[in-house]
């Protein structure tokens, strides 16, 4: 007997979330260990940029994890036994319960207490009239909204500015009490310190983003559980909801499809340069073929034929949620697979190039295997081209799901996600009147999410190219 | 030379025998042609009957690599690896799964792609080169690094929301273009100012990004301090000296995509209603025609190949000590 109320659920999509999750936490406590791959880190935490991104990036790696703990709540018993609802929840949809709830009947504007299409409406004394809706949740506490509306919108969202600003502040002071007591200056005067961009990491800048933050999700939370601060979509589901939803999905792709990738260049990429003759020519024909094939079309190929199956084998997915979870997996995989040659590229010419140095050749003396040499020797030297790569590739990714989605190859339809929302709402902007907030929403969160990623992937290879460190170091 | 390119040629078709057979493995043992079919036809009006009747009507019928019922030549000839994929290389696309004529369809249709895409390409590669080189010249100012943040800016939005906003301003709100469609002869100017103004600018952030790490690196090299050494002018290094040595690398990324340039833009052409190879290629993908789909991955591939043995030839035109051997 079960006494929880809720079944956890582990999809595979999950599964592979948290895995990587280990495997940061286990490369962090490794890299930790040794000074050669903190100093890369620690230039990292150097950049301005960078340490701004890598706050907003924060922010959007909780929305993702939180969403990637799945549960199935139990329904009220019946005869004693307990059955569990047959539709998933992430602990994201629990954080944001009312949003998810609170279903109006169709379009309605951000902040709006009303509907955003007149319909007839018959009073209770029996004449009809044709007027906007009120919305069911939207505004609904307010006894009058025409003349409420503003001062409480006004009211509840400086309240929720207060709030955040409160908390930025007290982290602000915190931070000034830790960087005192590492730098041992009084608390004043570390406070200044950051102000000034006198530490060493830089500070103000993670702090100006995280205010930034602040100021943005504080109204935002404030007005939440009163208000479709997004508005609300055609039928009627909360845009913020979508827009929070989102977040995972772009975030499995950017990093799932390049873990796929990973092992297939890495291991090629160093096979070819490190054999050189006849493997690299098979491996060199073995890219230059998938790369002939213009991607949106392999992968539109390759999708196309897995839908085929997950139709014909529609059995095999017992639910729709497991069944979009599978597609996700399978388009990760797809973009995988069809975007290891650059990298494997990369990985062949600096192998290429390591091979000829003096330790190789002394281990070649020494009677190493090939295959020793190849994991001690060229892999470990190669790692900042991956980590580069790993990086700069999550943004393209992100983008390309939108595309992708749009041209009907992405996730399944019915998994929340930037590509399917634009989708849905790229014809509300020509309805007459327009509706414009879906598409802002995504916008907003999609330019959020990319632009930290970008910055973040640029300050991690200002500090792994080694090329770039000398021409800093010499300037 | 000629030698180097006919080596060039065939070593192309050898990747072409291979994209074919990977196409090929991925339409038909993925799923076979019976799982398509029923995927076409729908769960409902699925039977035996109407799978044979689909599978006939389009050729897919016969066996998959040998037919045994057949005689001489015909046992090699009369399957569908024969009639679906080896005719591609003598550009007998054959029908579609709607049964149009795909040959015909993608000669009257690359042209409207063509239209976009070649002045989109010319003007982009103008600007974004003309961006990058401003960028160089006042490397390390604020015009640099505004410059640098505005590329970084743009290149983090996506393109479907560069087609909508352009569309919402210039066709809606100010009225100036129409909003979709194409005509041919000159009408077709007012439908294609838009897609192409939009092809460039989506493309500004990245590309003179790019441009602007190739000329920075080509300007920290030795020969453009003696050119200064010896007194030449900054905006004389820069266009005489760097943009000339830089055109190695820039050559590299320009060229493989001139003969893609018929493919067409899928996003741009389907919001735009242009009747080109995008559109086409997705008006197939939604409708799930796999003729169409393995048909245009082949040409993207064909073209891919040309473009590879251009950029070669192009080497020997701007560095005349590139010799092939």
């Amino acid at each position: 007997m079960n006494l929880l109320p809720f079944r956890f659920e582990l999809l595979w999509t999950d599964a592979l979330v948290w895995l990587l999750v280990a495997a940061v936490i286990g490369y962090a406590a490794y890299a930790r260990a040794r000074p050669h791959l903190r100093a890369p880190w620690s230039r990292v935490s150097r950049s301005a940029s960078g340490m701004a991104a890598a706050v907003i990036l924060a922010a959007f790696v909780l929305a993702g994890l939180l969403d990637s703990v799945h549960y199935r709540p139990a329904l009220p018993p019946q005869n004693g036994k307990v059955a569990y609802a047959t539709e998933l929840r992430s602990l994201l949809d629990l954080a944001l319960q009312p949003l998810r709830v609170k279903r109006e009947k169709t379009y309605s504007a951000p902040l709006a207490t009303h509907l955003y299409a007149k319909e007839t409406m018959l009073l209770p004394d029996g004449r009809e009239v044709r007027d906007f809706p009120r919305l069911r949740h939207g505004g609904a506490h307010l006894k009058n909204p025409g003349a409420d509306w503003a001062g409480d919108v006004t009211l509840r969202g400086f309240r929720g500015l207060a709030v955040a600003l409160l908390i930025w502040f007290t982290v602000a002071v915190a931070l000034s009490a830790a960087v005192a007591q590492r730098s041992g200056n009084g608390i004043e005067q570390s406070w200044g310190d950051i102000w000034r961009g006198r530490t060493a990491i830089p500070w103000r800048a993670a702090l100006c983003a995280l205010a930034a933050l602040a100021v943005f999700a504080g109204p935002v939370i404030a007005l939440a559980p009163h208000y479709h601060v997004f508005g609300t979509d055609k039928v009627g589901q909360d845009v913020l909801y979508q827009a929070l939803k989102s977040i995972r999905t772009g975030m499995v792709i950017g990093t799932l499809a390049t873990l796929v990738m990973l092992p297939f260049a890495l291991l090629l990429g160093v096979m070819a340069g490190y054999f050189k003759g006849r493997v690299d020519d098979m491996i060199q024909y073995l890219y230059t073929t998938l790369s002939s094939i213009p991607g949106v079309l392999l992968i539109a190929a390759a999708v196309l034929m897995m839908q085929v199956y997950i139709e014909n084998n529609a059995s095999l997915f017992p639910s729709s949620e497991i069944r979009a979870d599978v597609r996700l997996i399978a388009l990760c995989v797809i973009l995988g697979v069809t975007s290891w040659t650059g990298l494997c590229r990369l990985l062949r010419g600096e192998t290429l190039k390591l091979r000829e140095l003096e330790y190789i050749q002394a281990a070649h003396a020494f009677g190493v295997s090939h295959w020793r040499i190849m994991m001690r020797h060229v892999m470990p030297n190669v790692m900042h081209i991956v980590m580069i790569a790993l990086v700069m590739d999550f943004s393209g990714l992100v983008l390309a799901e939108a595309v992708l989605s749009y041209v009907g190859v992405g996730v399944d339809p019915s998994m929340i996600s930037f590509g399917t929302m634009i989708n849905s709402a790229r014809l509300e902007m020509a309805r007459e009147p327009m509706v414009w907030w879906s598409l802002a929403a995504a916008f907003v969160f999609m330019l959020a999410l990319v632009l930290a990623a970008n910055l973040f992937a640029d300050a991690v290879r200002d500090a792994f190219d080694p090329r770039l460190v000398r021409a800093g170091a010499a300037a | 030379m000629t030698g180097y390119l006919i080596r060039r040629l065939i070593y192309g078709v050898f990747v072409l025998i291979g994209v074919n057979v990977l196409t090929f493995a991925l339409f038909f043992f993925v799923n076979t042609p019976d799982d398509m079919a029923r995927a076409q036809l729908g769960a409902k009006r699925v039977t035996p009957e109407a799978v044979e009747k689909w599978k006939l009507e389009r050729g897919y019928h016969k066996p998959l690599f040998l037919n045994e019922k057949s005689s001489g030549m015909g046992r090699v000839t009369d399957t569908v690896f024969f009639d679906k994929s080896v005719k591609l290389f003598a550009f007998e696309f054959g029908s579609s799964d709607q049964g149009r004529n795909i040959g015909y369809d993608i000669s009257t249709r690359m042209w409207p792609s063509l239209a976009v895409q070649l002045p989109a390409f010319l003007i982009g590669l103008l600007v974004y080169i003309s961006f990058a080189l401003l960028m160089a010249f006042f490397r390390a100012t604020a015009l640099d690094f505004w410059g640098v943040v505005l590329c970084v800016l743009m290149m983090s939005v996506s393109t479907l929301f560069y087609i909508i906003g352009g569309q919402f301003l210039f066709g809606k709100l100010w009225n100036l273009v129409p909003i979709s469609g194409y005509n041919g002869g000159f009408d077709a100017i007012k439908f294609l100012a838009l897609p192409v103004l939009i092809g460039v600018v989506s493309g500004i952030g990245g590309n003179a990004r790019w441009y602007r790490t190739i000329f920075l690196e080509e300007i920290s090299k030795d020969y453009v301090r003696t050119a200064r050494a010896k007194g030449l002018s900054e905006a004389r290094v820069l266009f005489r000296h760097v943009l000339q040595n830089a055109m190695i690398p820039i050559l590299t990324g320009v060229v493989v995509v001139i003969p893609l340039l018929f493919m067409g833009a899928l996003i741009t052409e389907s919001f735009f209603g242009i009747p080109g190879l995008g559109s086409y290629t997705i008006d197939a993908i939604s409708q799930q025609d796999f003729a169409i789909v393995r048909v245009m991955v082949f040409l993207g591939s064909v073209l891919y190949v040309i473009g590879l043995i251009m950029t070669d030839l192009s080497y020997t035109l701007v560095d005349p000590r590139v010799r092939f051997s």
